[in-house]
């Protein structure tokens, strides 16, 4: 065929297509777009407030971000794989509750000891979660839904009538909620460089990028030769480990523990997953993204109290933070939709 | 069979086996397959030698699709054994399919609309740097590679959404050839190319036969199977009837065998085409899409729409039935003009679609076969404002005997149909409202021959009844079998008309690739 000429590529519509390219430049950047956010909101609040101190307000929002930073860690590579995990925040509560007990029994216990027990609770809530969506392929949707009710009333067993006083919990763990490194939360870069790993992990190893392809289209993985159902449940028990690692936070932040602990987290974690560009039916988001979009969310809940204004405000600020995002969600894919339709006039002509 | 499948490695099965598969690089002997009560493949084989292109012919329904996924290692065999290389092989997995040196690509395409060209070619196998990382200028540059030899400028980088049907096929042969394998089947890969990507993937074919490799051929277009392949296995109920070298058979007997019973050739109609004015499209204009576009179709008359894949034959389609809007121009039905943009309006005038895409625009496919076919007749069926079961019942089974349709219930999902038992369906929900004028876009694609026949007789039936037909098809055969008048699209413009005694295959292609577009302006 060395003598066939080859054909030339004629494009109709380009304006359509680069529409496309527009949105899917503005969604790329999406992670940029709500840092400048933060740090819209942190500034104005900050100069119209004088009671609201720079310095020491950064701080205190690094400090109870934490936690949240945390668990959208792993909700967003659940969401990645089309998945949703409801049980972050029962889960937590669990971890808590029993790393309180441990400290309960014996107040000396080492910190590698709880660490590893907070971590391992959540993990192996996140494993039979796991089990059962892959095995069973119950929608993960359900087997959360339930697991949240399920773990929080163990939280109630177990922990009726028990109260975790202050006095149990050793300080080598309290300081640890509260102490810095050069300024910043030390909690804070603890959950930073999770975030940063996952993320690197997500968008560099094959693994990772498996991910994506399970949330984009799970047929098409199954096709693909992927272990569909080995990384929907690594990425339960993932975030039920990171969920486990937050209840040890929590504890240290708090240095209490009643069977509340962590009551709603799951809805503000999708809510600023979704809103740090992370998409509910799975396929693309990045970790980076989410967290920035978690922080976001505590921003405005700290400009909002320093502003005195209701917490109701918050929520439905919440609330309408996650229709924008959405509807932009749907925007683009209309927009890509349409260019479809526009690269359906690329032909050939010899 | 171990317990976890996705582990399992390729067996090797005992040499007593070997001897009369031995000379093949490839061979499925006395497959089966059930799911449920259903028998999808009973007694298939297919023995393949290194170096040639094997057809895979058959009906849908044929059991090729099934055949297909055995050698995916999608489905397992429940009888029968496969073989490569002179050994028993187990494909218990796609990934130990892959491996094994077996690549399919799939006659819909499985990409992932959220990651990029790159990544969609390597999925599941991504190359790996030291340290584990994805190696990503590796992937680029083999990517690259691969298109270069198909001649496709389609950038590695970009997100496959959005992706027209056709790149997203190039995608999947891409995937087959950056595999190396061993034994490539290909499952209609041409029904979404353009005749220029076609020559260019039988060119591909040709190098990786020289390359010692087996393509796997499925087609509905059997012109396409005697040029490219060597060796032909027909499948019939689940089994395989006839394997044969290409060159001893001939079309008439390919069809004969497939079938299982003569077909009978039409001649094409001729001359009618004097009735009343039905659908008159008057400079119509979609900035983008097409330009100018002015014809008419009279009552009995079908008049075919022909062009490359992307000419914009679809668009005006969409356009006149109300689907898309267009920026200038009229549509005129029956003598008065046409409400644009709204589909309701188009169908109170008289006018049906049958989509090209029928399993996502035709048919509600989860819905049962009698519901999809009163789908587009709601008002003929309610007593009292709701709709009655009975009258909703004997009007499906007016109109499904009237077609032929091939079911076991009408309560039946329409997806448990045949592809040709589900453009009948499709049919089968705008005759039942007696249209003036019928748009048909691609009447047949991904149709067995049988049904093919039958639903060329349907369109010539319904224009000798006077319904006016307005017929779009990449198939140039069909266009000339049904047409009565050609109207050839390229690049949005209608180039040139002919009439049925005037086409032939090759005017019409030199009309719709350009070559003689100066001539006829």
């Amino acid at each position: 065929m060395s003598a066939t000429k080859a054909p030339e590529l004629v494009t109709h519509s380009a304006p359509a297509a680069r529409q496309h390219r527009v949105a899917e430049t503005i969604s790329r950047f999406r992670p940029a777009v709500i840092a400048l956010l933060i740090l819209l909101i942190f500034g104005g609040t900050t100069i119209k407030n004088s009671s609201f101190d720079g310095l020491s307000n950064i701080q205190a929002i690094l400090s109870i971000s934490a936690v949240y930073l945390l668990l959208s860690v792993g909700e967003t590579m659940v969401i990645v794989t089309r998945n949703v995990d409801l049980s972050v925040g029962s889960t937590l509560g669990l971890s808590a509750f029993a790393v309180g007990e441990i400290y309960n029994h014996d107040p000396h216990m080492t910190m590698v000891v709880i660490l590893l027990a907070g971590i391992g609770i959540g993990a192996f809530c996140g494993a039979i979660i796991g089990l059962i969506t892959t095995v069973a392929r119950v929608p993960s949707l359900v087997v959360t839904l339930a697991a949240l009710y399920i773990i929080r009333g163990l939280d109630n067993i177990v922990g009726s009538g028990v109260q975790i006083e202050p006095s149990v919990i050793p300080h080598s763990l309290v300081s640890l909620g509260y102490s810095t490194v050069i300024g910043i939360p030390w909690l804070f870069v603890l959950v930073v460089v999770v975030a940063l790993a996952a993320g690197f992990w997500m968008r560099s190893f094959p693994a990772g990028r498996e991910l994506y392809a399970i949330g984009s289209d799970p047929e098409a993985a199954v096709l693909a030769g992927i272990p569909v159902a080995r990384r929907v449940f690594t990425v339960f028990v993932i975030s039920g480990a990171l969920a486990g690692l937050g209840g040890v936070i929590f504890l240290a932040q708090q240095a209490t523990v009643d069977s509340t602990a962590g009551t709603g987290y799951e809805l503000v974690i999708v809510t600023a997953v979704v809103v740090g560009g992370v998409a509910i039916f799975g396929g693309s988001g990045s970790v980076i993204g989410a967290v920035l979009g978690a922080l976001l969310l505590q921003v405005i809940n700290q400009a909002l109290v320093a502003a005195q204004i209701s917490a109701f405000w918050d929520s439905a600020i919440a609330g309408a933070m996650l229709l924008a995002a959405i509807s932009f969600d749907r925007l683009i894919s209309f927009r890509a939709s349409r260019a479809l339709v526009a690269t359906e006039g690329v032909s050939y002509v010899e | 069979m171990q317990p976890d499948r996705l582990e399992t490695p390729i067996t090797a099965g005992d040499a007593t086996d070997a001897h009369d598969v031995g000379g093949y690089l490839f061979a499925a002997e006395h497959v089966g397959k059930s799911f449920g009560a259903v028998k999808a493949v009973i007694d298939a084989s297919l023995r393949l030698t290194a170096g040639e292109a094997h057809a895979l012919v058959g009906e849908n329904g044929a059991g090729k699709s099934t055949l297909v996924k055995m050698l995916a290692g999608v489905h397992e065999p429940d009888t029968g054994r496969l073989y490569l290389e002179g050994s028993a092989v187990q494909l218990s997995s796609p990934a130990i399919a892959r491996d094994a040196g077996i690549a399919v690509i799939y006659q819909e395409p499985t990409l992932f609309p959220d990651l990029d060209v790159a990544e969609n070619v390597f999925m599941g196998r991504m190359p790996k740097r030291s340290g584990g990382r994805v190696d990503r200028p590796l992937m680029l540059d083999q990517v690259n590679a691969v298109m270069n030899r198909l001649g496709v400028r389609l950038d590695p980088n970009r997100l496959t959404r959005g992706l027209s049907i056709a790149d997203q096929q190039i995608i999947e042969i891409a995937k087959a050839l950056t595999l190396d394998a061993k034994v490539i089947v290909m499952d209609e890969p041409t029904a979404a190319l353009s005749s220029a990507e076609v020559a260019r993937l039988f060119t591909v074919i040709e190098t990786l036969r020289a390359e010692g490799a087996a393509v796997v051929f499925i087609s509905h277009r059997l012109d396409e199977v005697f040029a490219t392949c060597q060796q032909v296995t027909v499948m019939r109920d689940g089994r395989s009837v006839l394997t044969s070298p290409a060159a001893e058979l001939t079309s008439d007997q390919l069809v004969r065998t497939m079938v299982g019973r003569d077909i009978e050739k039409r001649q094409a109609v001729q001359g009618v085409g004097s009735g009343d004015v039905v659908l008159n499209v008057d400079r119509l204009t979609r900035e983008g899409k097409f330009v100018d576009i002015s014809f008419e179709v009279r009552a009995g008359e079908i008049v075919g729409l022909a062009g490359l894949v992307g000419a914009g034959r679809t668009e005006i389609a969409q356009s006149i039935f109300g689907i898309d809007r267009y920026d200038a121009g009229s549509v005129t039905v029956s003598g008065a003009p046409l409400k644009k943009g709204s589909p309701t309006a188009a169908m109170a005038a008289g006018i049906g679609l049958v989509p090209e895409d029928r399993r996502q625009h035709g048919l509600v496919m989860d819905e049962s076969i009698e519901r999809n076919i009163v789908l587009a007749s709601l008002k003929r069926v309610r007593s009292h404002g709701l709709i009655a079961t009975t009258l909703s019942r004997d009007f499906a089974t007016k109109w499904s005997e009237r077609l032929q349709i091939k079911f076991n219930r009408l309560a039946d999902p329409v997806s448990t149909l045949s592809g040709g038992n589900q453009q009948k369906v499709v049919l089968a929900k705008w005759l039942s409202r007696q249209p003036a004028l019928l748009i048909v876009d691609e009447p047949t694609r991904g149709i067995d021959v049988g049904t093919k026949s039958e639903v060329h007789g349907l369109i010539q039936n319904l224009a000798a009844d006077g319904v006016a037909v307005l017929v779009i098809s990449s198939e140039l055969p069909e266009v000339l079998l049904l047409a009565d008048r050609i109207l050839v699209i390229r690049e949005g413009r209608l180039v040139h008309e002919f009439t049925n005694a005037q086409a032939t295959e090759e005017a019409v292609i030199a009309a719709a690739a350009g070559v003689v577009a100066e001539v006829a302006a």
